[in-house]
């Protein structure tokens, strides 16, 4: 065993020494020789008759050095480099064919290992946490409706706390982060930023240790502790210039003076996990006293002990919550029944299915690349068949031919891998900067270790795929055939044709497959954009603001319609309004019945709240049905009212008008006055819930958006909305104007990112299929270019030959065409999860499908079909 | 790759280069061949320079060593001597071959007594 491995070592010694040691062989050779003619002179031989006696006695010089190389060498890997060396010479020989496959390949690829990282990153990889797979997550209403339904008040997340079994530690975090706004002044622009409200024990649970300063004390999480914030690493080196002796100081949030306490790792991005889409660096500890009386109000999550499994855990839950009710049933709103998952399953399982259309998408691009090449190859191949011919007659065996075609197709698979590995590392790049895309985890991909891996892998298979089958088909060649085979002129080669033909039809196939998948994708995202909202998403915009009204509910409607009233007069501006959560953006849910009607238990007894003033329902565009809107004149002291949307109306007043009518919530009459057309609050793609709208003067906001509705573009109105407002309020924040269609498509964003990535790849494979009959046809009519030209000599017209050759090629695109719209059959029922208001066996997208490929397919035979028709006879004829 | 006959051959080659050398003390390579037809009565013709691989491949397992020297009549020679573990390959071959060529005998002397039919 140790000989063995200190021979490998001076093999390899040997491999790369290889000069040193020939030239030690020569001298010690030369000496033998020298030796050898002495004693044969002294023997008596004449000296010519010694020299040769020499040489025959030593046998053959050159095999004796070829011996001694493979007995001390490594003779696969000087193989290896021989064939390497030719690969590279004959590349370098055609170098049009090798730029070709080679950006064919990184296409391929790039697009491979840039999905791969998007997988890996979102799906497979565990989260940034300690432990992560124990991590679990808890949604109330068994996770069915707004945030409000889902989440607990700290009554209940105190009692699971103490009660629980199953878990080590359970924490919580305060998901309606509207409640937390806070103002940051007294260091340059004041600026609004959206804290998290944390427990104590939140960072601990999941690992996350500051790289500055501390966690917040027990202290701190206490109500009367000193007010501390922690940051973001990205908003401390952005607002704070990455200085550290920002730990310990202080400063004024929401006109409070805040300590600074410590500064979170730049690998953790609670909104990546948490809220996808959004940025959020400022943290808070949750005073839990202070938040008692919130309602539903924190996002629970429990680290499981070692040996509990998930469903033992569920299964405690499920005993404990309705116990824990009993023991409780003054304080707690329900029984809280909980559904519990993996917390990675809760951030990435809903995109699973899309990521898997995703990843097959990229694996047939790949296939259809992988085709492209063999075809590609194939012709290479029949053209040098002469060379292989003579290869083997030379007495190089098959797998020696093989191994050589096999080294040509690595290293044009490693040619395209370190370009397509470029190619995906600028599109992972790209993708980590979409903080805008609401995908968890994005801001982290990149191209890592485990995508190198997976391009490793990619690119041999990819070259043993589109390497092997022209390698067997060449080295399998009877020589005379191919000697013959090489001959010009004739539609011979048939069985080279026919396994061309199959590649293209192949070909056609997957990008059928694939045009099919994105198609109907693409169809769905744009029924997704033709929803009807509810609300005029163009040429609205929002922005943050903020007022102090000290609290004080009877002061507030001066303060608001005086603001109102200085926006309107804005020149443009055509109508005002301010509510405290956008739709599509943020919700949260009240109790909500009609007053005198008896509820079943389990009957929604719970609507969204928006809180408004006058003139919001018009700046954004939501459409009053009957009643009234708010008015100033409903104010603290007037009656309350309250308007609804019609799915509040068909479930609480069904089949009755509820203008006039009175409903209940908060404990208190509240009468109906208006209804609007249903709004699509929480999802662009499910329906409306049961929503009601409360004026700002009689209910307390959380936040404040204020909504314009423009005559010119609004962000041409943004600097004048801005000066406006700060001339009423110096402590107006620099907030961005965001206009209501990038909320709309930030909902849509998920849709829109694999509806653009699928289309962008089905083009690819269209492009790539296009080519590879281009290249097939085209080859097909150069070789034929004799018989062509005796056909036209005896007579055939030009138009007959063009029509011979685009014939061939619409059999072969709609043999292809035909057996992808079969396969499409199968792969669109699996992604039907997928498509929204389209049917999976939608004919349209079918039909225009196998239309555009056909119409793609005649393009690409036309080109060689003009050729063709041009042949003179003359000049084909005289060719040999 | 060389096929079976060929790796006994070499193996066979390997033995005898180290039995030279352990009788002979330290030899060049002419010498080693020379000894080799000579001890086997010119019986074995070598082509002389097949034992310049088996000789790379002993010293590359460490068996025998090498080194530049010069010979009784002034001639720059790489002189090749045993290793104490090139000696104790050796007696595990000798062994081998020992026992091999015992049953070897014993095989044909059973041929013999059939041989009769």
């Amino acid at each position: 065993m140790r000989d063995a491995l200190r021979q490998g070592l001076a093999r390899l010694r040997a491999f790369f020494g290889k000069a040193a040691m020939d030239r030690d062989l020569d001298a010690e050779m030369s000496s033998h020789l020298a030796f050898a003619i002495e004693e044969n002179l002294r023997r008596g031989l004449s000296p010519e008759e010694a020299a040769r006696q020499a040489l025959v006695r030593f046998g053959g010089v050159a095999q004796a050095k070829e011996r001694h190389r493979e007995a001390r060498s490594l003779p696969a890997l000087d193989t290896l480099l021989q064939d390497l060396r030719y690969t590279l010479r004959t590349l370098r020989r055609d170098r049009g064919f090798a730029a070709i496959a080679v950006l064919i390949l990184a296409l391929g690829m790039g697009a491979n290992v840039a999905v791969f990282s998007v997988v890996n990153t979102i799906l497979l990889r565990p989260l940034p946490f300690r432990d992560p797979q124990r991590l679990v997550w808890m949604a109330s209403n068994r996770g069915v409706g707004g945030l409000s339904y889902v989440t607990y008040t700290v009554g209940v997340y105190e009692a699971f706390q103490r009660h629980n079994r199953s878990f080590q530690e359970v924490t919580a975090y305060q998901p309606f982060f509207g409640s937390s706004e806070y103002l940051m002044t007294g260091r340059g622009e004041p600026r609004q930023y959206t804290a998290v409200m944390v427990a104590e024990n939140f960072f601990p649970m999941l690992g996350i240790k500051p790289v500055l300063g501390r966690l917040f004390t027990p202290e701190e999480c206490h109500k009367g502790g000193r007010p501390a914030a922690m940051l973001s690493e990205y908003l401390w080196r952005h607002q704070f210039g990455a200085d550290p002796s920002i730990i310990g100081r202080s400063i004024d949030l929401n006109l409070r003076p805040t300590t600074i306490v410590g500064v979170l790792p730049a690998s953790f991005d609670f909104g990546s996990v948490f809220s996808p889409g959004a940025r959020l660096d400022l943290f808070v500890p949750a005073v839990m006293d202070d938040i008692r009386n919130w309602g539903n109000t924190l996002a629970m999550l429990g680290r499981l002990k070692p040996g509990v499994t998930l469903a033992q855990a569920q299964a405690e839950v499920d005993v404990l919550m309705p116990q824990l009710y009993t023991a409780h049933k003054s304080e707690w709103f329900f029984d809280y029944p909980t559904a519990m998952s993996l917390l990675k399953d809760h951030v990435s399982g809903k995109l699973r299915r899309s990521l898997i259309a995703l990843w097959s998408a990229v694996g047939l691009i790949l296939l259809i690349v992988c085709v492209n090449l063999s075809n590609l190859l194939l012709a290479r191949a029949a053209a040098r068949g002469k060379e292989f011919a003579m290869r083997s007659a030379l007495g190089a065996g098959r797998a020696r031919v093989v191994q050589q075609l096999l080294t040509e197709s690595l290293v044009l698979a490693g040619g395209g891998a370190l370009l397509g590995l470029g190619i995906a590392w600028g599109i992972t790049a790209y993708l980590a900067r979409q903080g805008s895309i609401a995908l968890p985890l994005l801001s982290t991909v990149r191209v890592d270790g485990a995508a190198l891996g997976w391009t490793l892998l990619v690119a041999v298979t990819a070259a043993v795929l589109f390497g092997l089958a022209p390698g067997i088909k060449i080295s399998g060649g009877n020589l005379q055939d191919v000697l013959k085979d090489g001959g010009h002129g004739m539609s011979a080669g048939r069985r080279h044709d026919r396994t061309r033909a199959v590649l293209v039809i192949s070909e056609v196939a997957l990008a059928c497959v694939l045009l099919v998948g994105a198609g109907l994708l693409l169809r769905s995202f744009l029924h997704v954009l033709d929803v009807d909202l509810g609300f005029q998403p163009e040429r609205a915009a929002a922005i943050q603001v903020v007022y102090d009204d000290g609290g004080k509910i009877e002061r507030r409607g001066a303060i608001l319609q005086e603001m109102l009233h200085r926006v309107d007069a804005i020149p443009g501006i055509q109508a005002a309004g301010i509510v405290d959560m956008l739709p599509l953006d943020r919700n949260r849910s009240w109790d909500f019945q009609a007053k005198g009607r008896v509820y079943r238990p389990g009957e929604i007894g719970a609507a969204f709240v928006y809180i408004a003033t006058p003139g919001y329902l018009r700046a954004i565009g939501m459409q009053l049905l009957e009643g009234r809107d708010f008015t100033w004149q409903d104010t603290s002291t007037s009656e309350r009212v309250v308007i609804i949307n019609e799915a509040a109306a068909r479930y609480h007043w069904p089949g009755q008008d509820p203008v006039g009518r009175i409903a209940r919530t908060g404990g208190r009459d509240i009468k109906v006055i208006g209804v609007i057309r249903d709004v699509h609050e929480s999802s662009v793609e499910s329906g409306s819930g049961i929503e009601m709208y409360l004026p700002a003067t009689q209910a307390d906001p959380e936040g404040a958006e204020l909504v314009v509705r423009t005559a010119l573009p609004p962000d041409a109105l943004a600097s004048a909305v801005m000066h406006t407002l700060r001339k009423y309020n110096p402590l107006e924040p620099a907030a961005e104007f965001r206009t209501i269609q990038s909320i709309v498509d930030h909902a849509t964003s998920p849709r829109r990112f694999f509806a653009m990535l699928v289309a962008i790849f089905a083009g690819l494979g269209l492009l790539l299929a296009a080519l590879g009959i281009y290249g097939v046809i085209s080859y097909s009519v150069s070789r034929q270019t004799q018989e062509i030209g005796v056909r036209m000599a005896l007579g055939a017209s030009a138009g007959r030959v063009q029509l011979a050759v685009i014939s061939s090629t619409l059999r072969l695109a709609l043999a292809g065409v035909a057996a992808g719209t079969l396969v499409s059959f199968a792969a669109a029922r699996s992604i039907a999860a997928l498509l929204f208001d389209t049917q999976p066996g939608d004919p349209l997208t079918f039909a225009s499908i196998a239309l555009v490929l056909s119409a793609v397919a005649l393009l690409a035979g036309y080109l060689p079909a003009r050729r063709a028709s041009r042949v003179d006879p003359v000049v084909a004829l005289r060719q040999n | 790759m060389p096929d079976k006959k060929l790796d006994l051959l070499q193996g066979t080659l390997d033995v005898m280069v180290l039995q030279t050398l352990a009788a002979m003390g330290a030899l060049h390579g002419y010498g080693i061949a020379r000894r080799i037809e000579q001890a086997s009565g010119d019986a074995v013709l070598l082509n002389q320079g097949t034992i310049y691989a088996s000789l790379v491949r002993l010293q590359q397992r460490g068996w025998i060593s090498a080194e530049w020297g010069t010979s009784d009549n002034n001639r720059k020679a790489k002189f090749y001597t045993i290793t104490k573990r090139g000696r104790k390959q050796l007696a595990n071959d000798t062994a081998y071959w020992q026992r091999l060529s015992g049953v070897m005998g014993r095989l044909f002397a059973m041929q013999d007594e059939g041989g009769g039919q």
